[in-house]
């Protein structure tokens, strides 16, 4: 299966590791990732203003690509799944929006609609849905007998749940039965859907850490040993507290790791 | 600054999406937000506001920039209010005025480490500034 892939700005700078383990491990898996050609930042947050358009604009740009290619749009950074899975739902919902962002793009070089089509899936969501966890626990070769992690979800891809219907947004279970499918034992912990803080944490630096520091004491307090996170400014504001004490790590360094695929 | 009242009430409306008349004083949004601690003006006071017109406290609200659009107040408003979409418009009718950005490029520098990641400096400058 080959899919349209949407890395977004940071899986090319301080998040390398994050992008290059999960392109590794979808070979391993049977899944090709196609990266949209001249894809243009997402923005990072989607934006509410129903009267905001522009800022739309570059998620339009991207879901077209993939839709001429037939092809569903993989991302693996919270963030921008939540930004292409929020704009093709208005694409799909407001005709308002639809027709102002088509006379937008009537006006690029090669003048195109666009209506919604695109499939937005995360890459966790091939895992569970395309793959399917039995067969990823199947092909694990270094199982990660012993370690016990904490699922950190964050608030991205779950809420709100009624458009990014990605897992139940009170009691996820994606990330839980990822790390059994890698052989490692899931530590659950209340506050694994409670936000890191996010943006904030450019120029609120200390109400950010506060936020953080509550998560990764509640996981302690639960046994968690290190947490996985999809998503870079997670892990940036993650590390923030205690990043010795309970170190944060993206999903696919673990995936990659138990493939067989870990590069130092 | 902001025209007459009912007018911007209207605009806060059209912007946000929010459904203030459906609120039904629960506070659930308020008992959701990681950011109530330092907020000046609490999420369900923003719904109260925007209902009772007094468009000047959530303009001048200082838990604009406090908001961190974790959504936990719109997933569990039992009736959809959308408290985080009417923070959201009250900041945009603050920085979509001449000035009044609240990140500018210049205090870039001093905010960086070496670990900052983009993602970080884009979606502040979304949420931030226009």
């Amino acid at each position: 299966m080959v899919y349209s892939y949407y890395p977004g700005c940071t899986l090319k700078t301080k998040a390398k590791v994050l992008d290059k383990n999960a392109r590794l491990c979808a070979e391993v898996l049977g899944f090709t990732l196609e990266e949209v050609e001249e894809w243009q930042c997402c923005g990072a947050v989607y934006p509410m203003g129903a009267d905001e358009i522009a800022t739309k604009l570059p998620a339009v740009r991207a879901l077209h690509a993939a839709s001429e290619k037939e092809q569903g749009i993989v991302t693996l950074c919270s963030a921008c799944h939540h930004v292409l899975k929020r704009v093709n739902e208005d694409m799909c919902q407001n005709k308002d929006l639809q027709t102002t962002v088509n006379n937008y793009l009537a006006q690029e070089e090669t003048p195109y609609t666009y209506h919604g089509e695109t499939t937005v899936l995360h890459y966790l969501e091939i895992l569970r849905d395309q793959i399917g966890f039995d067969n990823l626990a199947a092909k694990v070769k270094n199982p990660l007998t012993g370690r016990k992690i904490g699922a950190y979800y964050g608030c991205m891809l779950l809420r709100p749940s009624s458009v990014m219907q990605f897992d139940d947004p009170e009691n996820p279970t994606i990330l839980e039965d990822f790390i059994k499918a890698i052989g490692a034992e899931p530590v659950v912990y209340p506050y694994r859907n409670e936000c890191c803080g996010g943006y904030i944490s450019l120029k609120e630096k200390a109400l950010a850490e506060e936020m953080s520091q509550k998560i990764a004491d509640n996981a302690l307090s639960k046994g968690a040993e290190v947490l996985i996170t999809a998503c870079p400014l997670c892990l940036y504001n993650m590390k923030k507290p205690d990043g010795e004490t309970l170190p944060t790590v993206y999903f696919t360094e673990l995936l990659a790791e138990a493939l067989g695929l870990k590069e130092e | 600054m902001h025209g007459n009242k009912d007018h911007q009430a209207d605009q806060i409306r059209a912007i946000s999406g929010a459904e203030d008349r459906k609120c039904m004083k629960c506070g659930k949004c308020s008992a959701s937000c990681p950011s109530y601690d330092v907020m000046d003006v609490r999420p369900h006071q923003f719904v109260s506001y925007l209902r009772g017109g007094d468009i000047d406290a959530m303009l001048n609200a200082q838990s604009i920039w406090k908001c961190v659009s974790c959504f936990a107040c719109v997933e569990r408003c039992p009736q959809d209010v959308k408290p985080a979409q009417i923070i959201e418009a009250a900041r945009l009718m603050v920085i979509r005025q001449q000035g009044e950005n609240y990140l500018s490029p210049d205090d870039v520098p001093e905010l960086l480490d070496p670990e900052l990641p983009q993602q970080l400096l884009a979606s502040a400058f979304r949420k931030y500034a226009k």
